[in-house]
Protein backbone atom coordinates (compact mmCIF):
# COMPACT_ATOMS: atom_id res chain seq x y z
CA UNK A 1 0.00 0.00 0.00
CA UNK A 2 1.43 3.23 -1.02
CA UNK A 3 0.33 6.80 -0.57
CA UNK A 4 1.25 9.05 -3.54
CA UNK A 5 2.20 12.26 -3.13
CA UNK A 6 1.99 14.82 -6.04
CA UNK A 7 5.80 16.70 -5.65
CA UNK A 8 4.95 20.39 -7.13
CA UNK A 9 8.20 22.26 -8.60
CA UNK A 10 8.60 26.02 -9.68
CA UNK A 11 11.68 26.32 -11.99
CA UNK A 12 12.87 22.84 -10.90
CA UNK A 13 12.81 23.84 -6.61
CA UNK A 14 10.28 22.24 -4.64
CA UNK A 15 8.73 24.57 -2.72
CA UNK A 16 7.64 24.63 0.49
CA UNK A 17 4.28 23.86 0.22
CA UNK A 18 5.71 20.47 -1.47
CA UNK A 19 7.74 19.40 1.35
CA UNK A 20 4.43 20.37 3.33
CA UNK A 21 2.61 17.59 1.72
CA UNK A 22 5.18 15.01 1.54
CA UNK A 23 5.27 14.93 5.41
CA UNK A 24 1.52 14.87 5.36
CA UNK A 25 1.69 11.75 2.75
CA UNK A 26 4.19 10.81 5.37
CA UNK A 27 2.35 10.80 8.60
CA UNK A 28 -0.42 8.91 6.75
CA UNK A 29 1.13 6.42 5.06
CA UNK A 30 2.44 5.59 8.86
CA UNK A 31 -0.64 5.36 10.47
CA UNK A 32 -1.96 3.45 7.66
CA UNK A 33 1.23 1.15 7.39
CA UNK A 34 2.47 2.10 3.81
CA UNK A 35 4.79 3.97 2.46
CA UNK A 36 5.22 7.10 0.26
CA UNK A 37 5.49 7.41 -3.71
CA UNK A 38 6.14 11.05 -4.88
CA UNK A 39 5.81 11.87 -8.24
CA UNK A 40 7.61 14.75 -9.91
CA UNK A 41 6.75 16.04 -13.41
CA UNK A 42 9.30 18.36 -15.21
CA UNK A 43 13.37 19.04 -15.16
CA UNK A 44 14.10 18.74 -11.45
CA UNK A 45 17.88 17.30 -10.75
CA UNK A 46 18.81 14.39 -9.14
CA UNK A 47 19.89 16.75 -5.62
CA UNK A 48 16.51 18.25 -5.54
CA UNK A 49 14.87 15.05 -5.90
CA UNK A 50 16.33 13.20 -3.13
CA UNK A 51 15.86 15.92 -0.77
CA UNK A 52 12.19 14.00 -1.11
CA UNK A 53 13.54 11.36 1.00
CA UNK A 54 14.46 13.78 4.07
CA UNK A 55 10.53 14.42 4.34
CA UNK A 56 9.33 10.82 4.32
CA UNK A 57 9.29 9.33 0.22
CA UNK A 58 10.82 5.94 -0.42
CA UNK A 59 10.41 6.25 -3.68
CA UNK A 60 10.13 8.99 -6.26
CA UNK A 61 8.70 8.27 -9.89
CA UNK A 62 10.49 11.09 -12.23
CA UNK A 63 8.90 12.05 -15.15
CA UNK A 64 10.52 13.47 -17.94
CA UNK A 65 8.81 13.57 -21.15
CA UNK A 66 9.80 16.21 -22.93
CA UNK A 67 6.04 17.25 -23.47
CA UNK A 68 5.53 17.81 -19.73
CA UNK A 69 7.97 20.47 -19.25
CA UNK A 70 5.11 23.03 -19.07
CA UNK A 71 1.77 22.63 -17.34
CA UNK A 72 -0.90 20.99 -19.13
CA UNK A 73 -3.78 20.36 -16.86
CA UNK A 74 -5.16 16.89 -18.56
CA UNK A 75 -1.87 15.42 -19.24
CA UNK A 76 -0.57 15.99 -15.55
CA UNK A 77 -3.47 14.64 -14.55
CA UNK A 78 -3.32 11.57 -16.66
CA UNK A 79 0.44 10.65 -15.28
CA UNK A 80 -0.63 11.08 -11.66
CA UNK A 81 -3.38 8.72 -12.07
CA UNK A 82 -0.88 6.67 -13.91
CA UNK A 83 1.18 6.25 -11.20
CA UNK A 84 -1.70 6.14 -8.67
CA UNK A 85 -2.58 2.83 -10.64
CA UNK A 86 0.99 1.45 -10.95
CA UNK A 87 1.88 2.43 -6.83
CA UNK A 88 -1.29 0.87 -5.74
CA UNK A 89 -2.38 4.31 -4.06
CA UNK A 90 -4.96 4.41 -1.69
CA UNK A 91 -4.42 7.86 -1.10
CA UNK A 92 -3.64 10.61 -3.40
CA UNK A 93 -1.80 14.06 -1.62
CA UNK A 94 -1.44 17.34 -3.59
CA UNK A 95 -1.16 20.83 -2.38
CA UNK A 96 -4.05 22.50 -2.41
CA UNK A 97 -2.06 25.28 -4.66
CA UNK A 98 -3.48 26.67 -8.21
CA UNK A 99 -2.36 23.76 -10.28
CA UNK A 100 -3.17 21.60 -7.46
CA UNK A 101 -6.82 22.51 -7.21
CA UNK A 102 -7.15 22.11 -11.00
CA UNK A 103 -5.30 18.70 -11.10
CA UNK A 104 -7.39 16.97 -7.93
CA UNK A 105 -10.64 17.35 -8.81
CA UNK A 106 -9.87 15.29 -12.69
CA UNK A 107 -7.76 12.94 -10.58
CA UNK A 108 -10.54 12.08 -8.01
CA UNK A 109 -13.08 11.14 -11.14
CA UNK A 110 -10.17 9.41 -12.96
CA UNK A 111 -9.51 7.18 -10.05
CA UNK A 112 -13.25 7.33 -8.70
CA UNK A 113 -12.07 8.65 -5.99
CA UNK A 114 -13.92 10.41 -3.24
CA UNK A 115 -12.02 13.63 -2.79
CA UNK A 116 -11.59 16.71 0.00
CA UNK A 117 -10.06 19.91 -0.89
CA UNK A 118 -8.25 21.96 1.19
CA UNK A 119 -7.36 19.84 4.41
CA UNK A 120 -6.17 21.80 7.07
CA UNK A 121 -5.28 18.80 9.27
CA UNK A 122 -4.48 15.09 8.90
CA UNK A 123 -7.34 12.47 8.39
CA UNK A 124 -8.95 11.42 11.39
CA UNK A 125 -8.69 7.11 10.39
CA UNK A 126 -10.09 6.52 14.04
CA UNK A 127 -13.28 5.06 12.58
CA UNK A 128 -12.88 5.53 8.92
CA UNK A 129 -11.44 8.35 7.15
CA UNK A 130 -12.55 11.99 8.02
CA UNK A 131 -11.17 15.14 7.02
CA UNK A 132 -11.31 18.40 8.27
CA UNK A 133 -11.85 21.33 5.76
CA UNK A 134 -12.56 24.82 5.58
CA UNK A 135 -15.87 26.02 4.98
CA UNK A 136 -18.14 28.82 4.17
CA UNK A 137 -14.98 30.81 3.22
CA UNK A 138 -13.81 30.86 6.60
CA UNK A 139 -16.42 30.94 8.71
CA UNK A 140 -16.68 27.47 9.60
CA UNK A 141 -15.14 23.69 8.98
CA UNK A 142 -16.96 21.03 7.27
CA UNK A 143 -15.78 17.26 8.38
CA UNK A 144 -15.52 15.09 5.39
CA UNK A 145 -16.04 11.36 5.21
CA UNK A 146 -14.56 9.40 2.22
CA UNK A 147 -15.92 6.16 1.83
CA UNK A 148 -14.20 5.32 -1.66
CA UNK A 149 -11.60 2.68 -1.65
CA UNK A 150 -9.05 5.42 -3.51
CA UNK A 151 -9.16 8.91 -1.68
CA UNK A 152 -7.46 12.12 -2.94
CA UNK A 153 -6.68 15.24 -1.07
CA UNK A 154 -5.51 18.63 -1.36
CA UNK A 155 -3.34 20.46 1.81
CA UNK A 156 -3.56 24.02 2.19
CA UNK A 157 -0.25 25.66 1.74
CA UNK A 158 1.12 26.12 5.77
CA UNK A 159 -1.46 24.45 7.58
CA UNK A 160 0.50 21.64 8.15
CA UNK A 161 4.56 21.37 9.50
CA UNK A 162 7.36 20.04 7.52
CA UNK A 163 8.72 17.20 9.91
CA UNK A 164 12.01 15.18 8.56
CA UNK A 165 11.31 11.73 8.49
CA UNK A 166 14.44 10.86 6.36
CA UNK A 167 14.25 7.70 4.10
CA UNK A 168 16.91 5.99 1.85
CA UNK A 169 16.85 7.98 -1.68
CA UNK A 170 15.32 6.07 -4.36
CA UNK A 171 14.56 7.65 -7.95
CA UNK A 172 13.21 5.64 -11.11
CA UNK A 173 11.97 6.98 -14.51
CA UNK A 174 8.46 7.09 -14.97
CA UNK A 175 7.27 7.62 -18.64
CA UNK A 176 3.20 6.32 -18.90
CA UNK A 177 2.03 6.96 -22.58
CA UNK A 178 -0.06 9.98 -22.32
CA UNK A 179 -2.88 10.63 -25.37
CA UNK A 180 -2.71 13.19 -27.43
CA UNK A 181 -6.13 14.60 -26.83
CA UNK A 182 -4.36 15.53 -23.11
CA UNK A 183 -2.46 18.04 -24.92
CA UNK A 184 -5.06 20.15 -26.43
CA UNK A 185 -4.16 23.46 -24.37
CA UNK A 186 -0.94 25.14 -24.65
CA UNK A 187 1.16 27.75 -21.82
CA UNK A 188 2.20 30.73 -24.33
CA UNK A 189 4.12 32.68 -20.96
CA UNK A 190 4.26 32.41 -17.67
CA UNK A 191 4.24 36.16 -16.06
CA UNK A 192 6.12 36.63 -12.25
CA UNK A 193 6.69 39.41 -10.63
CA UNK A 194 9.91 37.77 -9.47
CA UNK A 195 10.18 40.23 -6.10
CA UNK A 196 7.02 38.97 -4.84
CA UNK A 197 6.19 37.04 -2.32
CA UNK A 198 3.23 34.77 -3.09
CA UNK A 199 -0.12 35.34 -1.11
CA UNK A 200 -2.09 31.86 -0.79
CA UNK A 201 1.60 30.82 0.63
CA UNK A 202 2.78 33.07 2.18
CA UNK A 203 3.83 32.81 6.06
CA UNK A 204 3.54 36.75 7.08
CA UNK A 205 0.78 38.84 4.97
CA UNK A 206 0.72 42.64 5.73
CA UNK A 207 -2.39 43.74 4.25
CA UNK A 208 -4.06 47.75 4.03
CA UNK A 209 -7.41 48.79 3.34
CA UNK A 210 -9.59 52.17 2.80
CA UNK A 211 -7.48 53.65 5.70
CA UNK A 212 -4.60 54.21 3.91
CA UNK A 213 -7.02 56.40 1.41
CA UNK A 214 -4.75 56.30 -1.76
CA UNK A 215 -3.18 54.06 -3.70
CA UNK A 216 -0.45 56.55 -3.48
CA UNK A 217 0.40 55.34 0.42
CA UNK A 218 1.10 51.59 -0.41
CA UNK A 219 4.75 52.37 0.03
CA UNK A 220 5.42 51.94 3.68
CA UNK A 221 3.17 49.38 3.31
CA UNK A 222 5.57 47.61 0.56
CA UNK A 223 8.33 48.21 3.02
CA UNK A 224 6.84 46.57 6.11
CA UNK A 225 6.40 43.52 3.83
CA UNK A 226 9.59 43.53 1.88
CA UNK A 227 11.42 44.05 5.55
CA UNK A 228 9.43 40.97 6.88
CA UNK A 229 9.91 38.73 3.46
CA UNK A 230 6.04 38.77 3.76
CA UNK A 231 3.24 39.13 1.05
CA UNK A 232 0.72 42.24 0.18
CA UNK A 233 -2.79 41.89 0.68
CA UNK A 234 -5.43 44.53 0.52
CA UNK A 235 -9.14 44.24 1.64
CA UNK A 236 -12.23 44.22 -0.96
CA UNK A 237 -13.06 47.49 -1.19
CA UNK A 238 -8.96 48.54 -2.19
CA UNK A 239 -9.54 46.37 -4.90
CA UNK A 240 -12.64 47.15 -6.33
CA UNK A 241 -11.18 50.67 -6.88
CA UNK A 242 -8.03 49.12 -8.39
CA UNK A 243 -5.81 50.55 -6.05
CA UNK A 244 -4.67 46.96 -6.14
CA UNK A 245 -4.73 44.31 -8.45
CA UNK A 246 -7.61 41.78 -7.31
CA UNK A 247 -4.73 38.93 -6.51
CA UNK A 248 -4.79 40.75 -3.56
CA UNK A 249 -7.97 40.67 -2.07
CA UNK A 250 -7.95 38.82 1.16
CA UNK A 251 -11.70 37.81 1.65
CA UNK A 252 -14.64 35.50 1.30
CA UNK A 253 -14.77 36.27 -2.21
CA UNK A 254 -10.98 36.55 -2.69
CA UNK A 255 -8.47 34.72 -1.41
CA UNK A 256 -8.58 32.65 1.51
CA UNK A 257 -5.16 32.89 3.70
CA UNK A 258 -3.45 30.79 6.58
CA UNK A 259 -0.28 32.60 7.49
CA UNK A 260 1.27 32.85 11.01
CA UNK A 261 1.30 36.20 10.79
CA UNK A 262 -1.60 38.77 9.34
CA UNK A 263 -0.74 42.35 9.88
CA UNK A 264 -4.19 44.23 8.94
CA UNK A 265 -3.94 48.03 8.64
CA UNK A 266 -6.72 50.74 8.33
CA UNK A 267 -9.00 47.91 7.47
CA UNK A 268 -12.44 47.57 9.65
CA UNK A 269 -13.13 44.17 9.31
CA UNK A 270 -16.60 43.60 7.70
CA UNK A 271 -17.72 39.72 7.84
CA UNK A 272 -16.33 39.21 4.43
CA UNK A 273 -13.04 39.82 5.51
CA UNK A 274 -12.45 38.57 8.52
CA UNK A 275 -13.98 35.16 6.82
CA UNK A 276 -10.76 35.06 4.49
CA UNK A 277 -8.22 35.46 7.72
CA UNK A 278 -9.94 33.34 9.85
CA UNK A 279 -7.20 30.36 9.86
CA UNK A 280 -4.44 32.81 10.30
CA UNK A 281 -2.39 31.96 13.47
CA UNK A 282 -1.47 35.16 14.91
CA UNK A 283 -3.68 38.43 14.10
CA UNK A 284 -2.37 42.49 14.56
CA UNK A 285 -4.83 45.16 13.65
CA UNK A 286 -3.79 48.51 13.28
CA UNK A 287 -7.02 50.57 13.00
CA UNK A 288 -7.53 54.72 14.25
CA UNK A 289 -11.06 53.38 15.29
CA UNK A 290 -11.22 51.87 18.56
CA UNK A 291 -14.94 50.66 17.73
CA UNK A 292 -13.30 48.61 14.31
CA UNK A 293 -14.96 45.12 14.29
CA UNK A 294 -11.62 43.66 13.37
CA UNK A 295 -10.16 43.80 17.15
CA UNK A 296 -12.70 41.72 18.11
CA UNK A 297 -11.27 39.12 15.85
CA UNK A 298 -7.50 39.99 16.41
CA UNK A 299 -4.71 39.04 19.20
CA UNK A 300 -2.59 42.31 19.20
CA UNK A 301 -3.81 45.52 18.20
CA UNK A 302 -2.44 49.66 18.55
CA UNK A 303 -5.38 51.81 18.16
CA UNK A 304 -3.82 54.69 15.87
CA UNK A 305 -3.46 56.74 13.10
CA UNK A 306 -1.86 54.19 10.19
CA UNK A 307 0.41 56.74 8.80
CA UNK A 308 2.19 57.43 12.35
CA UNK A 309 2.35 53.65 13.39
CA UNK A 310 3.22 51.98 10.54
CA UNK A 311 6.65 54.14 9.65
CA UNK A 312 7.17 53.71 13.71
CA UNK A 313 6.72 49.67 13.05
CA UNK A 314 8.94 49.64 10.00
CA UNK A 315 11.64 51.43 12.16
CA UNK A 316 11.40 48.83 14.87
CA UNK A 317 11.33 46.18 12.68
CA UNK A 318 14.37 47.38 10.99
CA UNK A 319 16.10 47.66 15.02
CA UNK A 320 15.09 44.09 15.40
CA UNK A 321 16.65 42.84 12.55
CA UNK A 322 19.90 44.84 13.37
CA UNK A 323 19.75 42.87 16.55
CA UNK A 324 18.69 39.67 15.32
CA UNK A 325 20.57 39.41 11.84
CA UNK B 1 -20.55 30.62 -29.84
CA UNK B 2 -23.01 28.43 -27.50
CA UNK B 3 -22.47 29.08 -24.06
CA UNK B 4 -23.20 27.25 -20.47
CA UNK B 5 -23.13 28.86 -16.94
CA UNK B 6 -23.09 27.21 -13.98
CA UNK B 7 -24.52 28.82 -10.97
CA UNK B 8 -24.88 27.94 -7.45
CA UNK B 9 -27.56 29.38 -5.01
CA UNK B 10 -25.31 30.08 -2.04
CA UNK B 11 -25.73 32.31 1.17
CA UNK B 12 -25.22 36.00 1.01
CA UNK B 13 -21.95 37.57 2.17
CA UNK B 14 -23.36 38.75 4.87
CA UNK B 15 -24.25 36.14 6.47
CA UNK B 16 -23.76 34.74 9.93
CA UNK B 17 -23.55 30.98 9.98
CA UNK B 18 -25.01 29.01 12.04
CA UNK B 19 -25.11 25.33 12.75
CA UNK B 20 -28.05 22.80 14.50
CA UNK B 21 -27.32 22.05 17.61
CA UNK B 22 -25.99 18.86 16.66
CA UNK B 23 -23.61 20.40 13.99
CA UNK B 24 -25.19 18.68 10.83
CA UNK B 25 -26.80 21.09 9.25
CA UNK B 26 -26.66 24.56 8.23
CA UNK B 27 -29.39 26.91 9.51
CA UNK B 28 -31.01 28.41 6.74
CA UNK B 29 -33.65 30.43 8.57
CA UNK B 30 -33.31 34.01 7.85
CA UNK B 31 -30.39 33.54 5.47
CA UNK B 32 -30.98 35.45 1.77
CA UNK B 33 -29.84 33.47 -0.87
CA UNK B 34 -27.74 34.92 -4.03
CA UNK B 35 -25.91 33.86 -7.17
CA UNK B 36 -22.54 32.50 -6.06
CA UNK B 37 -20.28 36.06 -6.76
CA UNK B 38 -17.22 33.81 -8.86
CA UNK B 39 -20.41 32.52 -11.11
CA UNK B 40 -21.58 35.98 -11.74
CA UNK B 41 -18.85 36.99 -12.88
CA UNK B 42 -18.72 33.90 -15.08
CA UNK B 43 -22.14 34.83 -16.44
CA UNK B 44 -21.55 38.36 -17.15
CA UNK B 45 -18.31 37.78 -19.28
CA UNK B 46 -20.34 34.63 -21.38
CA UNK B 47 -23.23 37.73 -21.78
CA UNK B 48 -20.01 40.14 -22.91
CA UNK B 49 -18.98 37.23 -25.59
CA UNK B 50 -22.40 36.42 -26.75
CA UNK B 51 -23.10 40.05 -27.24
CA UNK B 52 -20.53 40.95 -29.26
CA UNK B 53 -20.20 38.02 -31.31
CA UNK B 54 -23.30 35.90 -31.37
CA UNK B 55 -24.96 32.88 -29.54
CA UNK B 56 -26.81 31.92 -26.40
CA UNK B 57 -26.33 31.65 -22.76
CA UNK B 58 -27.87 28.59 -20.99
CA UNK B 59 -27.73 28.80 -17.28
CA UNK B 60 -27.90 25.70 -15.31
CA UNK B 61 -28.08 24.52 -11.61
CA UNK B 62 -28.53 21.68 -9.53
CA UNK B 63 -31.41 22.05 -6.92
CA UNK B 64 -34.52 22.38 -5.74
CA UNK B 65 -37.63 24.44 -6.35
CA UNK B 66 -36.10 27.41 -4.10
CA UNK B 67 -33.05 28.17 -6.00
CA UNK B 68 -36.15 29.57 -8.55
CA UNK B 69 -35.56 33.22 -7.51
CA UNK B 70 -31.76 32.80 -8.03
CA UNK B 71 -32.11 31.14 -11.66
CA UNK B 72 -34.55 34.03 -12.70
CA UNK B 73 -32.31 36.28 -11.51
CA UNK B 74 -29.48 35.22 -13.81
CA UNK B 75 -32.31 35.34 -16.58
CA UNK B 76 -32.92 39.25 -15.49
CA UNK B 77 -29.16 39.61 -15.65
CA UNK B 78 -29.38 38.36 -18.99
CA UNK B 79 -29.10 34.84 -20.04
CA UNK B 80 -31.60 33.10 -22.66
CA UNK B 81 -32.56 30.64 -20.88
CA UNK B 82 -31.78 28.29 -17.76
CA UNK B 83 -31.89 24.47 -16.72
CA UNK B 84 -32.51 23.07 -12.94
CA UNK B 85 -31.67 19.96 -12.67
CA UNK B 86 -34.11 19.03 -9.83
CA UNK B 87 -31.85 17.38 -6.88
CA UNK B 88 -30.13 18.46 -3.68
CA UNK B 89 -26.44 19.48 -4.95
CA UNK B 90 -24.72 16.89 -2.41
CA UNK B 91 -21.35 17.30 -3.37
CA UNK B 92 -19.35 18.57 -6.30
CA UNK B 93 -18.82 15.09 -7.90
CA UNK B 94 -22.28 14.80 -8.09
CA UNK B 95 -23.31 18.52 -9.33
CA UNK B 96 -20.61 17.91 -12.01
CA UNK B 97 -21.78 14.53 -13.13
CA UNK B 98 -25.44 16.55 -13.51
CA UNK B 99 -24.10 19.47 -15.32
CA UNK B 100 -22.02 16.90 -17.96
CA UNK B 101 -25.14 14.37 -18.34
CA UNK B 102 -26.84 17.52 -19.85
CA UNK B 103 -24.00 19.47 -21.65
CA UNK B 104 -23.02 15.63 -23.81
CA UNK B 105 -23.73 16.18 -27.12
CA UNK B 106 -25.75 19.53 -26.58
CA UNK B 107 -22.67 21.20 -28.68
CA UNK B 108 -21.76 24.09 -26.06
CA UNK B 109 -18.47 25.82 -27.19
CA UNK B 110 -17.93 26.75 -23.42
CA UNK B 111 -18.92 25.61 -20.18
CA UNK B 112 -18.18 28.43 -17.64
CA UNK B 113 -18.01 27.60 -13.53
CA UNK B 114 -16.92 30.20 -10.65
CA UNK B 115 -13.76 29.26 -9.56
CA UNK B 116 -15.52 27.76 -6.04
CA UNK B 117 -18.71 28.29 -4.54
CA UNK B 118 -18.98 30.51 -1.21
CA UNK B 119 -20.82 28.07 0.55
CA UNK B 120 -18.55 24.74 -0.15
CA UNK B 121 -15.38 25.90 -1.55
CA UNK B 122 -14.49 23.20 -3.29
CA UNK B 123 -12.86 24.70 -6.56
CA UNK B 124 -14.11 21.19 -7.89
CA UNK B 125 -16.71 21.09 -10.83
CA UNK B 126 -15.34 23.03 -13.48
CA UNK B 127 -12.24 20.21 -13.51
CA UNK B 128 -14.67 17.07 -12.70
CA UNK B 129 -16.86 18.03 -15.62
CA UNK B 130 -13.88 18.69 -18.04
CA UNK B 131 -12.89 15.06 -17.03
CA UNK B 132 -16.39 13.37 -17.51
CA UNK B 133 -16.27 15.23 -20.84
CA UNK B 134 -12.83 14.72 -21.82
CA UNK B 135 -12.17 17.88 -22.65
CA UNK B 136 -9.98 20.72 -21.56
CA UNK B 137 -10.56 22.57 -18.12
CA UNK B 138 -8.76 25.83 -16.89
CA UNK B 139 -8.93 26.80 -13.28
CA UNK B 140 -9.08 30.15 -11.84
CA UNK B 141 -9.34 32.23 -14.83
CA UNK B 142 -8.90 36.00 -14.58
CA UNK B 143 -9.17 37.34 -18.28
CA UNK B 144 -10.88 34.91 -20.83
CA UNK B 145 -10.43 36.65 -24.67
CA UNK B 146 -11.97 34.71 -28.03
CA UNK B 147 -9.18 34.12 -30.61
CA UNK B 148 -9.92 32.72 -33.73
CA UNK B 149 -11.01 29.25 -33.15
CA UNK B 150 -10.09 29.15 -29.62
CA UNK B 151 -9.85 31.14 -26.33
CA UNK B 152 -6.92 32.50 -24.70
CA UNK B 153 -7.00 32.70 -20.67
CA UNK B 154 -4.88 33.97 -18.15
CA UNK B 155 -4.96 31.74 -15.18
CA UNK B 156 -3.47 32.78 -11.48
CA UNK B 157 -0.57 30.70 -10.58
CA UNK B 158 1.34 31.48 -7.05
CA UNK B 159 3.20 34.46 -7.37
CA UNK B 160 2.14 35.55 -11.32
CA UNK B 161 -0.21 34.12 -14.09
CA UNK B 162 0.17 31.67 -16.91
CA UNK B 163 -1.15 32.73 -20.58
CA UNK B 164 -2.93 29.29 -21.85
CA UNK B 165 -4.65 29.11 -25.01
CA UNK B 166 -7.27 26.23 -25.45
CA UNK B 167 -9.47 24.99 -28.74
CA UNK B 168 -13.31 24.74 -27.44
CA UNK B 169 -15.20 23.01 -25.98
CA UNK B 170 -13.56 23.88 -22.60
CA UNK B 171 -14.79 24.40 -19.35
CA UNK B 172 -13.61 27.33 -17.55
CA UNK B 173 -14.33 28.56 -13.64
CA UNK B 174 -13.81 32.61 -13.53
CA UNK B 175 -12.52 34.80 -10.89
CA UNK B 176 -12.42 38.31 -10.17
CA UNK B 177 -11.25 40.60 -13.19
CA UNK B 178 -12.60 38.51 -16.03
CA UNK B 179 -15.89 40.67 -15.64
CA UNK B 180 -17.12 42.93 -13.55
CA UNK B 181 -20.68 41.82 -12.48
CA UNK B 182 -23.94 43.72 -14.17
CA UNK B 183 -27.36 44.67 -12.24
CA UNK B 184 -30.56 43.52 -13.18
CA UNK B 185 -31.96 46.74 -14.97
CA UNK B 186 -35.92 46.42 -15.22
CA UNK B 187 -36.04 45.44 -18.69
CA UNK B 188 -34.49 42.68 -17.36
CA UNK B 189 -36.32 41.71 -14.69
CA UNK B 190 -39.54 41.64 -16.63
CA UNK B 191 -37.83 39.44 -19.25
CA UNK B 192 -36.62 36.78 -17.10
CA UNK B 193 -40.21 35.81 -15.71
CA UNK B 194 -41.26 34.58 -19.35
CA UNK B 195 -37.53 33.03 -20.46
CA UNK B 196 -37.63 29.40 -20.53
CA UNK B 197 -37.00 27.44 -17.43
CA UNK B 198 -36.42 23.92 -18.10
CA UNK B 199 -36.85 21.23 -15.35
CA UNK B 200 -34.80 17.81 -15.82
CA UNK B 201 -34.55 15.15 -13.66
CA UNK B 202 -31.26 13.84 -12.37
CA UNK B 203 -28.77 11.36 -13.61
CA UNK B 204 -27.72 8.67 -10.34
CA UNK B 205 -24.56 8.86 -9.45
CA UNK B 206 -22.44 7.04 -7.02
CA UNK B 207 -21.93 8.51 -3.23
CA UNK B 208 -18.59 8.65 -2.79
CA UNK B 209 -18.41 10.84 0.74
CA UNK B 210 -20.43 12.82 3.01
CA UNK B 211 -20.37 15.86 5.12
CA UNK B 212 -20.76 14.57 8.59
CA UNK B 213 -20.50 17.80 11.11
CA UNK B 214 -19.74 21.03 10.82
CA UNK B 215 -17.88 23.32 13.25
CA UNK B 216 -17.04 27.22 13.78
CA UNK B 217 -13.74 28.74 14.44
CA UNK B 218 -12.79 29.14 18.26
CA UNK B 219 -13.43 32.42 18.82
CA UNK B 220 -9.81 34.21 20.04
CA UNK B 221 -9.15 35.50 23.39
CA UNK B 222 -9.23 38.86 24.40
CA UNK B 223 -7.09 41.78 22.22
CA UNK B 224 -3.79 42.26 23.62
CA UNK B 225 -3.23 46.48 22.70
CA UNK B 226 -0.15 47.97 22.37
CA UNK B 227 -0.16 51.61 22.88
CA UNK B 228 0.63 53.44 19.65
CA UNK B 229 3.53 55.02 20.88
CA UNK B 230 5.13 52.10 22.40
CA UNK B 231 5.03 50.17 18.65
CA UNK B 232 8.11 48.62 19.63
CA UNK B 233 6.59 46.61 22.10
CA UNK B 234 4.32 44.94 19.34
CA UNK B 235 7.73 43.66 17.49
CA UNK B 236 8.93 42.24 21.32
CA UNK B 237 5.75 40.59 21.54
CA UNK B 238 5.39 38.88 18.10
CA UNK B 239 9.08 37.65 18.64
CA UNK B 240 8.84 36.65 22.45
CA UNK B 241 5.11 35.79 23.25
CA UNK B 242 3.59 34.75 19.66
CA UNK B 243 7.09 33.89 17.79
CA UNK B 244 6.03 34.60 14.59
CA UNK B 245 9.11 36.99 13.87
Amino acid sequence: MSVLVYTEHSGGKFKKSTFEVVSYASAIAEKMGGTVTAVSIGDVNADELSLLAKYGASKVLNVTLDKLKTFINQAYASVIAEAAKSENSKVVILSASFSGKGLAPRLAVKLNAGYVDGAIALPDMSNGFMVRKGAFSGKAFADVSITSDVKVLTVIPNSYEVKENQKPSNIVEFNPPVADNDFATMVKDIIRASNKVSLPEAELVVSAGRGLKGPENWGMIEELAGLLGAATACSKPVSDAHWRPHEEHVGQTGIAVSPNLYIAIGISGAIQHLAGVSSSKVIVVINKDPEAPFFKAADYGIVGDAFEVVPQLIAAIKEFKAVHA
Amino acid sequence: MKILVCISNVPDTTTKIAFTDDHKNFVTTGVQFIINPYDEIALTRALEITEASGGSVTVINVGDASVEPTIRKALAIGATDAIRVNANPRDAYFVAKQIAAYAEGKGFDLILTGRESIDYNGSQVASMIGEFLNIPAISIVKSLVTEGTGITCEREIEGGKEVVSTPLPAVISATEGMAEPRIPNMRGIMSARTKPLQIIEPVEVAQLQNITGYDKPKPRSQVKLVPSDQVKQLVDLLHNEARVI
